[in-house]
């Protein structure tokens, strides 16, 4: 009998879509190498058809998830932390991998993704009381304004931080019922396409957060121009010229947009992914209804 | 119907026969001439001639919104800042009746609506955001929110002063100073207004007032402003949103809707009906929250109908300065062969088209208020603004159903519901895709309540602590 190391199984790095891990429609896939030149996997080329797909998959998913309780949204993100807990290490090596970082530095940066999870966990049963509130207007009527989810968000990941930075642009949209599709970082895919793993295994009803990997500048106008997204996060994109050119698209259907380069706290965050809905009710018997007439 | 004798308002506005640019707290001729008339929609008379601001204009504008931001506004405190707009809202109060006749005659809405809402809650929303200026701090937006500079502001002619003091008020409040373009048929009370800035002695560049039309607002959306504010189409709003991609300017769009007002079997029926005939005949219809599709159960859609009709009848169309009046001019020549237009499109496609028996004036722009039965959700009279008193009405079986076809609209601007039922109410306001929900009411409006759309309606609230996000740098 021969001796000769064992074969090590490689993982086929693949996009994550209404909870599964299609590879992209078009076939294509990319090599994807360390800063160093190392090759270390080919990822998953997606197209048109995938971001069309995966907007699909987070409009079919966003009513159900805006309509589960806040405590159980909670539960679930946390959920996913304890996911990412328990494969920090991996992580950590994938992380360090893709940037070039210091492993020890990278399982760092991990562990602050993973309490960035933990943070939006506990969110989700407070932005409204935060956000919102009861107004006093003049007259005999009840009157309360909540944030709601504004639909499917698309974000456009940083370039330069692909585990936690991905994790803070979608974590606030997902914590308010909003589901998400997320383009990873074009040549630091693979631990964002690793994220979709821990995502799957965590309670996250499939569709609420899509991932894919690709290039910028040709999945992300198909998500600008998408009529049935409804907020997009500028975010990873550099060229400010195609910058420009996704926040027109965008005012087609007059989405809301993050730009890129804008700094702010999770209430920022969790602001920017929410419009307000204000109800009115008459109070008391002798306001009755009408109104001028 | 009662024959009611004339009661016309007798107080008469001082309108000017000529107005010119308020800039730098002057008023002055526009750089290269230009003028244009105002004209009485009741009446189709000129009322007065204002100027008309061109590029070179909008410029001197700025900078002299910019010079005051930076001089007086920007380092005075907050509750100096507050004591002027308490002022402005006490001077708005004074002459409540002069603005009341003068929008009545410059816009064509009826007295009882100028005198009973517009003007007050005008004076409602400087007394409220004046409040808020020198406690911005506890706003929700961080500890010490910074203003954005220079608001380009445009609004629409439905409301012209109202809509002035949706914009103004709390732009000054968080410590912007403005330059505002009035709708070009309705500029008379924003000239007013510039003129009541005068006389609280409100530094001068705080507040610069630039009549004009479509191109004046898109020389100011170009101009060196920080954050452009717009209330109006969705049309100029998409090339507003379009215009400042790219740049750092901030914007905030109030756009159009078509609104649904549900009626459930289980609904008040007589409030019920006072609340679509307010949904849909408050100023004409010319409000882009209108409740202009009516969503009727169909155990309950003859009866509805029956009275509604019957309701509608006796409403009172003619002399905006009449108190009695309750529909009036429809604002312009334009909007009036707008309304025509769509009108034929519903008969066209086979609605059924009903209008009382009402007598119209001879001279100035009129429309009978009309009620389509039998509208199918693919008419354009299903899925169009018509911002005209044009009501279609559609039926539904199922609660399901009738949150369906409320959303089935690229808007999400309000929606109403009508039901004794309080879990259905929760239940419907949940689901509707709207910024403001009526339940058992319609059309209510308060400057402690936020307003603004979702989807093709725009984005960013005005009024309440939600619309101070959007003159702040946060």
């Amino acid at each position: 009998m021969s001796e000769h190391e064992r074969l090590r199984v490689k993982k086929t790095y693949k996009l994550y879509v209404g909870g599964k891990f299609p590879r992209s429609e078009s076939g294509r896939s990319y090599p994807v190498s360390s800063p160093d030149g190392t090759e270390l996997a080919n990822a998953a080329l997606a197209s048109r058809k995938d971001a069309r797909d995966a907007v699909a998959a987070a409009r079919k998913a966003q009513r159900p998830w805006a309509g589960q309780t806040a405590y159980l949204r909670g539960q679930i993100l946390y959920r996913a932390a304890e996911m990412l807990e328990g494969r920090a290490g991996q992580f950590a090596e994938e992380l360090a991998d893709a940037t070039g970082a210091d492993p020890r530095e990278a399982l760092g940066t991990v562990e602050q993704a993973i309490d960035r999870l933990v943070h939006y966990a506990g969110w989700t049963d407070k932005y409204t009381s935060v956000l919102g509130g009861a107004n006093p207007v003049g007259g005999p009527y009840f009157n309360h304004t909540t944030p709601e989810p504004l639909g499917v968000v698309a974000v456009v990941a940083p370039q330069d931080d692909p585990l936690l930075g991905l994790i803070e642009a979608f974590a606030p949209a997902i914590a308010t019922g909003n589901t998400a599709v997320v383009l990873a970082s074009e040549a630091k895919p693979l631990p964002a396409l690793s994220l979709g793993e821990v995502l799957a295994t965590s309670d996250l009803p499939g569709g609420v957060v899509n991932l894919l990997s690709g290039k910028v500048s040709e999945v992300a106008p198909h998500l600008a121009s998408h009529a049935d997204v409804n907020g997009l996060d500028l975010g990873g994109v550099a060229d400010a010229g195609l910058a420009a050119e996704l926040e027109a698209a965008a005012a087609e259907t007059l989405k809301v947009v993050r730009r890129p380069g804008r700094d702010g706290g999770a209430l920022d965050l969790l602001r920017q992914w929410t419009e307000y809905k204000t109800v009115w009710h008459p109070a008391g018997m002798a306001a009755g209804a009408g109104g001028a007439y | 119907m009662f024959e009611y004798a004339p009661a016309p308002e007798s107080v008469r506005p001082d309108i000017k026969e000529h107005y010119g640019l308020f800039i730098g707290g002057e008023f002055v001729d526009a750089e290269d001439g230009a003028v244009f008339k105002s004209v009485n929609p009741s009446t189709e008379e000129a009322l007065f001639t204002v100027a008309e601001a061109g590029e070179a204009d909008v410029a001197k504008a700025v900078a002299a919104a910019r010079r005051a931001h930076e001089t007086v506004w920007g380092p005075m405190s907050g509750a100096e800042r507050g004591k002027y707009l308490f002022r402005i809202a006490r001077l708005l109060q004074e002459k409540a009746r002069e603005f009341a006749v003068a929008e009545s005659m410059d816009n064509g809405k009826p007295i009882k609506e100028t005198r009973d809402f517009d003007v007050p809650t005008a004076a409602q929303h400087f007394f409220y955001h004046a409040g808020w200026a020198d406690k911005l701090s506890y706003a929700g937006l961080g500890a010490d929110p910074k203003p954005l500079g220079v608001v380009g502001q445009v609004i629409p002619w439905n409301f012209p002063l109202l809509m002035l003091a949706w914009k103004i008020a709390p732009a000054l409040a968080c410590g912007n100073t403005v330059v505002l373009k009035p709708a070009e048929t309705t500029p008379l009370t924003a000239l007013m207004f510039a003129e009541l800035c005068q006389e609280a002695g409100l530094p001068a560049g705080v507040v610069n007032i630039l009549p004009g039309a479509g191109a004046t607002g898109s020389a100011l959306v170009d101009s060196a402003v920080d954050k452009v504010a717009f209330t109006g189409s969705t049309a100029v709003g998409r090339a507003i949103a379009k215009a400042v991609a790219g740049s750092k300017k901030k914007v905030t769009l109030e756009l159009g809707g078509k609104a649904a007002n549900i009626v459930f079997d289980d609904a008040p029926i007589d409030q019920a009906v006072e609340g679509v005939v307010n949904g849909i005949f408050f100023n004409q219809g010319h409000v882009c929250c209108a409740g202009s599709r009516l969503l009727v159960q169909e155990s309950v859609a003859d009866e509805v109908l029956e009275r509604l009709k019957a309701r509608v009848e006796t409403l009172r169309v003619g002399d905006p300065l009449d108190k009695n009046t309750d529909i009036g001019a429809i604002n312009s020549a334009e909007q009036l062969s707008r309304i025509r237009a769509l009108t034929e499109t519903g008969e066209g496609e086979g609605a059924d088209v009903w209008q009382p028996a009402c007598d119209l004036p001879e001279r100035g722009f009129w429309f009978r208020p009309t009620v389509f039965t039998g509208v199918q959700q693919s008419m354009r009279i299903a899925q169009e603004e018509i911002f005209g008193p044009v009501l279609s009405v559609l039926t539904f079986r199922t609660p399901d159903e009738a949150i369906a076809k409320a959303n089935n609209t690229p808007y999400g601007l309000s929606a109403g519901v009508w039901t004794e039922k309080g879990s259905k109410i929760l239940w419907a306001a949940e689901r509707l895709r709207a910024g403001v929900v009526w339940a058992n009411t319609f059309n209510q409006f308060d400057a402690a309540s936020p307003f603004g759309g979702l989807k093709e309606s725009g984005y960013g609230r005005e009024g309440g602590r939600q619309g101070l996000e959007a003159y702040l740098d946060v």
